[in-house]
């Protein structure tokens, strides 16, 4: 054993790091984020002479995988774009420096922040990343089509929704789907289950909570609009262009995130441009929550300088960088404050995201949640397609996410066994 | 010294560079991967690696026990023997038909059929997604012409893994016709002259002149095109990412997932071994299937 550790310990140190304390802080970022943060970059640069900083943009696919082989390596930057179910992840890597202590002389208040996002960078008592840009997903319909079978606004509970596809649908004589729920993705099943009250994990987060009746109410609900023929069952690749078929009314209502606002805006023809809007997602007996996501800028516990990379990231956490940062990205301010702005404040489809935001509900912080998650869509998609039985996909969910949780229930055991002895 | 024992020393010498290089790059990964396929290295051996467990052969129980494993060996065994025959033969068919004196402008062809092996599997990939598309794609529009109903190809868990075949077996039979191609021209055309003479039909001459001329061909072909569709992953990885309901999830697949998305490498380092094992067998088999008719 200490042979291969040593082994792999000799593969990590073969990287080496001569930066000296006036280097540039190296800061990484992650696609359309990275390119656009230039400008600000620049704007805090001239605001501290003392300070340069090199922003390194890495492609969103590669992410994960770069940062993780730089971790390796020992060549992890001062300070990083992270998305924020990756926070715990690289927590337990033990490759961020902790916040609590300098918070209040960087200036970042938590009331100022979404509760659902900031507890997603929050491990075991201690936050290791401060909330950059916020995402989650809510509704996206065809106002006109929903108008037309009868409803005039929004649905706000299960029970509202599921009456509002039927009509839809039947409306269409079949041609209209209802909703495109897309079989490859876990936000949806999560999201339903996080509604339902379902924690999703048990026992510390070291067992699935995936056949309790909490997550089993939200499933149903899911595959109910499956079966019932309201949403194809089919995933992402067999609607080859989203926009296209929404125009076309192939479907009336579509759950996804911010990034879609510009692209709907920029790809439905112009006739239907007041023909469609967002709203919050329902919940079982009213408005429900969704997922706290996003992106948070994190410091490296190898970082030698600190203080500058925090002084960074309050920087582009401040309000009036939130506002800019809007206006080049479309990213959602994590900043409350930011959300008064006129150019936030005045735009009506931006409404349902603020209300969404307030009602974001963090998911496990826990390293193995994208794993769980991978996880989850399969059980969903296989019981969607009548593969397994409901009952059947979600016991064997639970029995391998209890496989993949192994590791961390040991871990726990024995760290509660070293702290009583 | 002897003059034994310092020709002994000097040839260690010279093969000490080549020695050591093979060693560096070929001998301690190999063991430090069967190493790894005893212990449970994963993300949290990477921060400590105080916490990396020796569970020995557990791992290979636990690998075996696991439905995903046993599903990415079905389906890595139905690429293997559906697409496997098939392409082999797809390959022979094109050789034959290159080698045949009556086809005009054979350069142009060898050529064309050899284009697809050349092209990047990302935009040959696109262009095939395209192919199969259940409402707009051109091979529903051909069946639907001639009253078949289209199916959605990459969608449904019984066609995703033939409509991967399909796409392997037209990205990959250039390479193999090339080789027939070389073995057809390699058969001595006496051995056709006296079979004309005898009177053989086209079929007899086939059966009985060109195959056996080309059994080491065959053999080759054989061994590395099932070692190569043992190995697949790149096709699948791009068309459907093992999707759906894991119909098109192969071996190698899942071993990326868990090593290189999860960072599970003592359980990819396990599976590795067990595909190491699998196609060790396939191979003695071939050897003797081949050993059986010489």
């Amino acid at each position: 054993m200490r042979l291969l550790v040593a082994l792999f310990s000799f593969l990590a140190l073969a990287g080496c790091r001569e930066d000296p304390d006036s280097a540039p802080l190296r800061f990484w970022a992650m696609g359309r984020e990275g390119e656009v943060v230039q400008e600000l970059v620049r704007e805090f640069e001239a605001a501290n002479p003392d300070v340069r900083v090199d922003v390194q943009q890495i492609p969103w696919s590669a992410a994960h995988e770069k940062l993780l082989t730089a971790f390796v390596g020992g060549i992890t930057p001062d300070l990083a774009q992270l998305g924020n179910t990756w926070v715990a992840e690289f927590v337990a890597l033990k490759a961020l420096a902790p916040w609590n202590d300098s918070l209040a002389a960087a200036g970042i208040d938590s009331a100022d922040h979404f509760p659902g996002v900031w507890n997603t960078n929050v491990v075991d008592g201690k936050l290791y990343g401060v909330p950059w840009y916020v995402d989650t997903r809510l509704l996206f319909y065809r106002t006109d089509l929903l108008a037309a079978a009868g409803h005039d606004r929004p649905p706000a509970t299960w029970s509202e929704w599921r009456s509002a596809l039927h009509a839809v649908h039947e409306l269409s004589g079949g041609e209209n789907w209802g909703a495109y729920l897309p079989l490859n993705e876990w936000a949806l099943p999560v999201i339903l289950g996080l509604q339902a009250g379902s924690s999703l994990l048990n026992d510390d987060a070291t067992r699935g909570d995936f056949s309790g009746p909490d997550f089993r109410r939200g499933f149903d609900f899911c595959l109910d609009l499956y079966d019932d023929g309201l949403a194809p069952v089919t995933a992402a690749g067999s609607i080859a262009n989203v926009y296209q078929e929404f125009g076309r009314g192939t479907f009336a209502m579509y759950v996804t995130g911010p990034w879609n606002l510009g692209e709907f805006r920029r790809r439905l023809p112009p006739e239907l441009a007041a023909a469609w809007t967002t709203a919050p997602m329902p919940g079982p007996t009213g408005p429900g929550a969704s997922l706290a996501g996003g992106s948070s800028l994190v410091v490296f516990s190898s970082s030698r300088r600190a203080a500058a990379s925090r002084r960074l990231v309050a920087f582009l956490t401040a309000p009036e960088q939130q506002v800019r940062f809007y206006e080049l990205t479309g990213d959602l301010p994590a900043h409350r404050a930011a959300w008064d702005a006129p150019a936030l404040r005045d735009d009506a489809q931006l409404a349902a995201f603020r209300m969404q935001m307030e009602r974001a509900a963090p998911t496990p912080v826990v390293p193995e949640w994208e794993q769980i998650a991978d996880l989850v869509w399969r059980a969903t998609e296989a019981a969607a397609r009548g593969v397994v039985s409901r009952d059947e996909a979600l016991e064997r969910l639970d029995r391998q996410v209890d496989a993949v949780l192994e590791k961390r229930r040991w871990l726990r055991g024995r760290a509660a066994g070293e702290g009583g002895s | 010294m002897s003059l034994e024992t310092r020709r002994r020393r000097a040839a260690w010498l010279f093969l000490t560079p080549a020695l050591g290089l093979l060693t560096l790059f070929f001998v301690l990964p190999v063991v430090a991967g069967l190493a790894l396929s005893l212990t449970d290295f994963d993300l949290y051996v990477v921060a400590s690696p105080r916490t990396m467990r020796f569970i020995w052969l557990k791992q290979f129980v636990d690998v075996l026990r696991d439905a995903q494993f046993w599903n990415a060996l079905r389906n890595t065994l139905y690429f293997v023997i559906v697409g496997g025959p098939l392409s082999v033969g797809v390959s022979l068919g094109a050789a034959l038909l290159l080698n045949s004196r009556l086809v005009k402008a054979r350069g142009l062809f060898r050529t064309v059929y050899f284009a697809p092996v050349l092209t990047t599997l990302v935009s040959v990939a696109i262009v095939w997604r395209y192919l199969y598309h259940p409402g707009y794609g051109l091979l529903n529009s051909f069946l639907s012409v001639i009253g078949i109903p289209g199916v959605d190809w990459l969608g449904d868990p019984r066609w995703a893994m033939p409509a991967i075949i399909l796409l392997a077996v037209w990205k990959n039979f250039g390479y193999n016709m090339l080789i027939f191609v070389a073995g057809l021209q390699a058969i001595p055309g006496q051995l056709y002259e006296a079979a004309a003479i005898d009177g053989a039909t086209s079929v007899q001459t086939f059966r009985h002149v060109t195959l056996p001329g080309l059994a080491p061909t065959f053999f080759f072909v054989g061994v590395t095109t099932m070692i190569g569709f043992f190995q697949v992953f790149a096709e699948p990885y791009v068309m459907t990412q093992g999707g759906p309901v894991g119909s098109t999830r192969t071996l190698v697949l899942h071993m990326y997932e868990e090593g290189f998305r999860w960072w599970r490498m003592g359980e990819a380092s396990a599976l590795a071994v067990l595909l190491l094992l699998i196609t060790l067998l396939g191979a003695l088999v071939q050897i003797r299937l081949a050993g059986g008719r010489r």
